[in-house]
């Protein structure tokens, strides 16, 4: 039995503690939002936050998380659309197949409440997600225009 | 087109019904279907391609699969156009492919591959769209009392002119759907389109932001068991036994099952407890004759081929021996590309149910009519006994043109009755068993005169053949034409050159192959720009006033070749330590050229810096996601150039996953700048030609930092320092 904390909700849930977060969210919890890319914290797909930090959840035992926070992409906004870095996305219009963004997103918010207004070099260093449709650019394009829109400290995730 | 109007009301509202029903096991997807990728809208059907709710909600149907390249918003933007719908009303739906067959593939061909999703649908789809305008039209008038002729229809609303009155789509749709489809429609000119041409927003961007869009690999089902699958590693091994009592105790599983005669399965309640399983299963194989075929033996193979006597023609004109011979200068030189998997980032997988001789899989496709076909061969039940839902790819990029893991995930599902099977192939196996780019080399030999002009060109392909591989059948005495992409006269720019020769030495591995975005243009046209700029030098000319000469009688090919080159600023000073290179090419019907702007440190760093991108496409659908395309085209095309090739072992591929196939990430993204010069009187595809020029502009502008000509990829495996 592990105990998870996610998008701001507890649950146990009945897996063996040594099973990585990802499989735990898609397949015991039916949160399909986190993709599987490569299972082996190459590609990024699985991103997750935990405690605001982006994290490949592919190579993270549920059983390691504790008292820790997860937010999944399901948790990032009530309507899936309001967050900043999902407003930047869509003005962008960045995703191609779409399959990478979820990891992309939240890879973008735990790097914004770091460096709130990162410089290229920055989004370079710490955006390391596979995109295979190449949306880089317009990823780049949309972070900046995320940190402008988004709320000083004070605001949310 | 008349097929489409050819449809009985009748057989259609069957058809409607049979999507209606839906999930016709009275399933639904996780999240209740996505707006683009539900199948089977309710509301009034206006001609086939066009459903009109009584809100104005205006839903078209979709053929063509969405695998990222933006086709579904294409496609809509052509019927919507016609149709004059207001865009802010407008959705999309796929048309279910058992639909499409039963009623004599009235919405055409599903087939979604050599970027031909619009430009071989624009003709189809945009009579749709103008046939049910003039159906609402006629609905209108005929409410009024009026004649036709004095109504008009512009967003979504129909105005009879003499007074003024106005009825909304919703408000006469359902009259509409009653009436005639009309056969006779005209579309419209260029100039009165209002939609083709402007860069509207993507119909499936939002649920990409949220987790909402379900993929093929997130369908849920009741009941639903997971699957992980191994196949014979070595290609064209077969399953010879395994041993199941080892890993019947571990959680969750509950079959061990062959699949075909190459492939073992582990089905489980979750795929973590199936993958986790198989990578625990003894399992023994059959390699076959190839257990030991290595890199360096295909390498030979093909090096061979370079002057070997078998080898079939492309094209010829002149005489290429004699123009050789006679030539001032001869240049010479040797160049070669390796294997490559797509690498889509959602894996192969497909979900199959199996029950009363009846099969309905959940997958993603790049051609809903083969995974139908693909379907019921493998359960052995009738085309009419299927049904597919169709699911936003993760990626296609050529590989799900493929029914492979369609096939394999009917045949699990067939051995276990009742129960709906998702199998999802891992990352290692999906890298493993695609269908590689095929692996070629090149001879490119050329002669020049006193003056510098190209007497002579001679350029042979060793290679492997994707056709042969394939689809054998649409070889032609024994020539697979795909392998002169780019060389065709009606794509090769240079057909000025007097004595030409274009020719094939096929040289077939037993590593399978396939369609990889872009195809045998990204090769020939590294060959061929990479080499063009060596004889420039040789000519002692600057690349871009070599290619201009040689273009003079391709006008396409030289105003895109220029209208790239005035953008980058050719000719025009840099700062110190970057560079220059540039590259044409013509594919998919479209016309590309490139400049690239690079550094090289010393040490032989390479930072791309800049590239410009010039593409005619003949119309322009939706330019935004034309340079979406553009961009994402470069990420493809140079992660080919730097760092990615599936190399072989023992028979086997070597690389299994992103950490030894790397990919480009944001930080090698250079900026990219699209230049949409559409000259009209065409429809060329935009998927896939910017590739072509991604690797030699680069590779040219290396070469003017360095003086170190690469003509073999990737470029991780040479040492760019330089003095
Ligand atoms: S799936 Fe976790 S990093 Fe790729
Ligand atoms: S949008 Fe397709 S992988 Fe990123």
């Amino acid at each position: 039995m592990v105990k998870l904390d996610i998008n701001g909700k507890s649950r146990e849930v009945d897996v063996d503690p040594e099973t990585p977060l990802l499989w735990v969210l898609r397949e015991w919890v039916g949160l399909t939002g986190t993709k599987y890319g490569c299972g082996v914290a190459q590609c990024g797909a699985c991103t997750v936050l935990i405690d605001g930090v982006a994290t490949r959840s592919c190579a993270l035992p549920a059983g390691s998380v504790g008292a820790a926070k997860i937010t999944t992409i399901e948790g990032l906004s009530p309507d899936g659309l309001s967050h900043p870095v999902q407003v930047a996305w869509l003005q962008h219009e960045v995703p191609q197949c779409g399959y990478c963004q979820s990891g992309q997103i939240l890879a973008t918010v735990s790097l914004l409440k770091e460096k709130p207004k990162p410089t290229d070099d920055e989004i370079a260093e710490a955006m390391t997600n596979i995109c295979r449709c190449g949306t880089y650019q317009r990823i780049k394009a949309a972070i900046h225009t995320a940190a402008a829109l988004s709320v000083p400290p004070s605001g949310k995730a | 087109m008349s097929q489409t109007h050819a449809l009985s009301r009748r057989s259609f509202f069957t058809a409607t019904a049979a999507i209606g029903g839906g999930l016709a096991l009275g399933w639904s997807l996780p999240g209740g279907a996505s707006t683009a990728a539900a199948q089977g809208a309710k509301g009034a059907e206006v001609g086939i391609w066009v459903v009109i709710q009584p809100d104005d909600t205006t839903i078209v149907r979709i053929a063509r699969s969405e695998m990222g390249q933006g086709t579904l918003t294409g496609l809509a933007q052509l019927v919507a156009d016609e149709l004059d719908a207001d865009w802010r009303f407008v959705r999309a739906e796929y048309v279910a492919p058992e639909v499409n067959l039963a009623n004599k593939r009235a919405w055409g061909d599903m087939s979604t591959g050599g970027s031909r999703g619009i430009r071989a649908s624009v003709d189809y789809v945009r009579k749709g769209g103008a046939a049910a305008r003039a159906m609402l039209i006629e609905a209108a008038s005929k409410q009024w009392g009026v004649p036709a002729s004095e109504c008009t229809a512009a967003i979504s609303v129909i105005t009879h002119k003499p007074t003024g009155r106005t009825l909304r789509y919703g408000q006469v749709a359902a009259e509409a759907a009653k009436l005639t489809v009309p056969t006779d429609v005209t579309v419209k000119t260029p100039a009165q389109w209002t939609l083709i041409g402007r860069g509207v927003k993507r119909l499936d961007t939002v649920e990409k932001l949220s987790g909402k869009q379900v993929f093929a690999i997130d369908v849920q089902l009741p009941d639903m068991l997971n699957a992980s699958i191994m196949q014979c590693p070595v290609w064209g091994g077969k399953l010879k036994s395994f041993d199941a009592d080892k890993i019947k105790s571990m959680p969750g599983v509950r079959h061990v099952l062959a699949v075909g005669d190459n492939a073992v399965a582990v089905v489980a309640d979750k795929w973590y407890q199936a993958n986790t399983a198989l990578l625990a299963l003894p399992v023994v194989w059959d390699e076959g004759k190839n257990g030991n075929v290595d890199s360096a033996q295909i390498a030979a193979f093909l090096k061979e081929g370079l002057d070997a006597k078998d080898a079939v023609l492309g094209q010829k004109q002149g005489d290429v021996v004699a123009g050789l011979a006679g030539a001032a200068k001869k240049v010479e030189a040797v160049y070669g590309t390796p294997f490559l998997n797509h690498a889509t980032l959602e894996p192969m997988n497909c979900t199959a149910h199996f029950a009363d001789g009846k099969v309905e899989i959940w997958v993603a496709s790049q051609n809903g009519d083969a995974s139908l076909a693909a379907a019921a061969e493998a359960a052995g039940v009738p085309l009419s006994a299927v049904k597919v839902n169709k699911l936003h790819l993760g990626g296609g990029f050529g590989r799900r043109g493929q029914q492979d893991y369609t096939r394999q995930a009917v045949l699990l599902a067939k051995q276990i009755p009742g129960r709906p099977i998702k199998l999802i192939w891992s990352r290692e196996e999906d890298m493993h068993h695609g269908f590689n780019r095929p692996i070629s080399q090149a001879k490119m030999t050329a002669g020049l005169d006193a003056n510098g002009n190209v007497t002579a060109l001679h350029a042979r392909i060793s290679g492997q053949s994707i056709l042969a591989y394939l689809a054998p059948a649409r070889m032609t005495n024994g020539v697979d034409p795909v392998a002169f992409q780019g060389w065709t006269p009606e794509e090769f720019g240079y057909m000025g050159i007097p004595n030409l020769l274009i020719d094939h030495a096929m040289r077939n591995t037993h590593v399978p192959v396939g369609f990889w975005r872009g195809v045998n243009h990204n090769q020939n046209a590294i060959y061929m720009e990479c080499f063009i700029d060596e004889l420039a030098l040789a000519a002692g000319k600057d690349p871009l006033d070599f290619r201009r000469t040689l273009l003079a009688n391709s006008p396409k090919h030289l105003a895109v070749l220029n209208a790239a080159a005035e953008r980058a600023g050719w000719g025009t000073p840099l700062p110190a330590g970057v560079y220059r290179g540039l590259c044409q090419n013509c594919g998919f019907g479209s016309y590309t050229a490139a400049v690239a702007e690079v550094s090289v440190s010393k040490k032989g760093e390479l930072r791309i810096l800049r590239i410009v991108a010039a593409t005619d496409p003949g119309y322009a659908v939706n330019p935004d996601q034309i340079a979406a395309q553009v961009e994402g085209s470069f990420v493809y095309g140079l992660s080919a150039l730097l760092t990615s090739e599936i190399t072989v072992e023992k028979g086997r591929a070597v690389q299994g996953n992103f950490d030894t196939y790397q990919v480009m990430r944001l930080a090698e993204m250079p900026k990219v700048e699209t230049v949409l010069v559409p000259s009209g009187g065409f429809w060329g595809g935009v998927g896939e030609p910017t590739i072509a020029v991604a690797a030699p502009a680069v590779l040219n502008a290396i070469f003017a930092a360095t003086g170190k000509r690469i003509r073999t990829l990737p470029l991780s495996h040479h040492d760019l320092s330089h003095a």
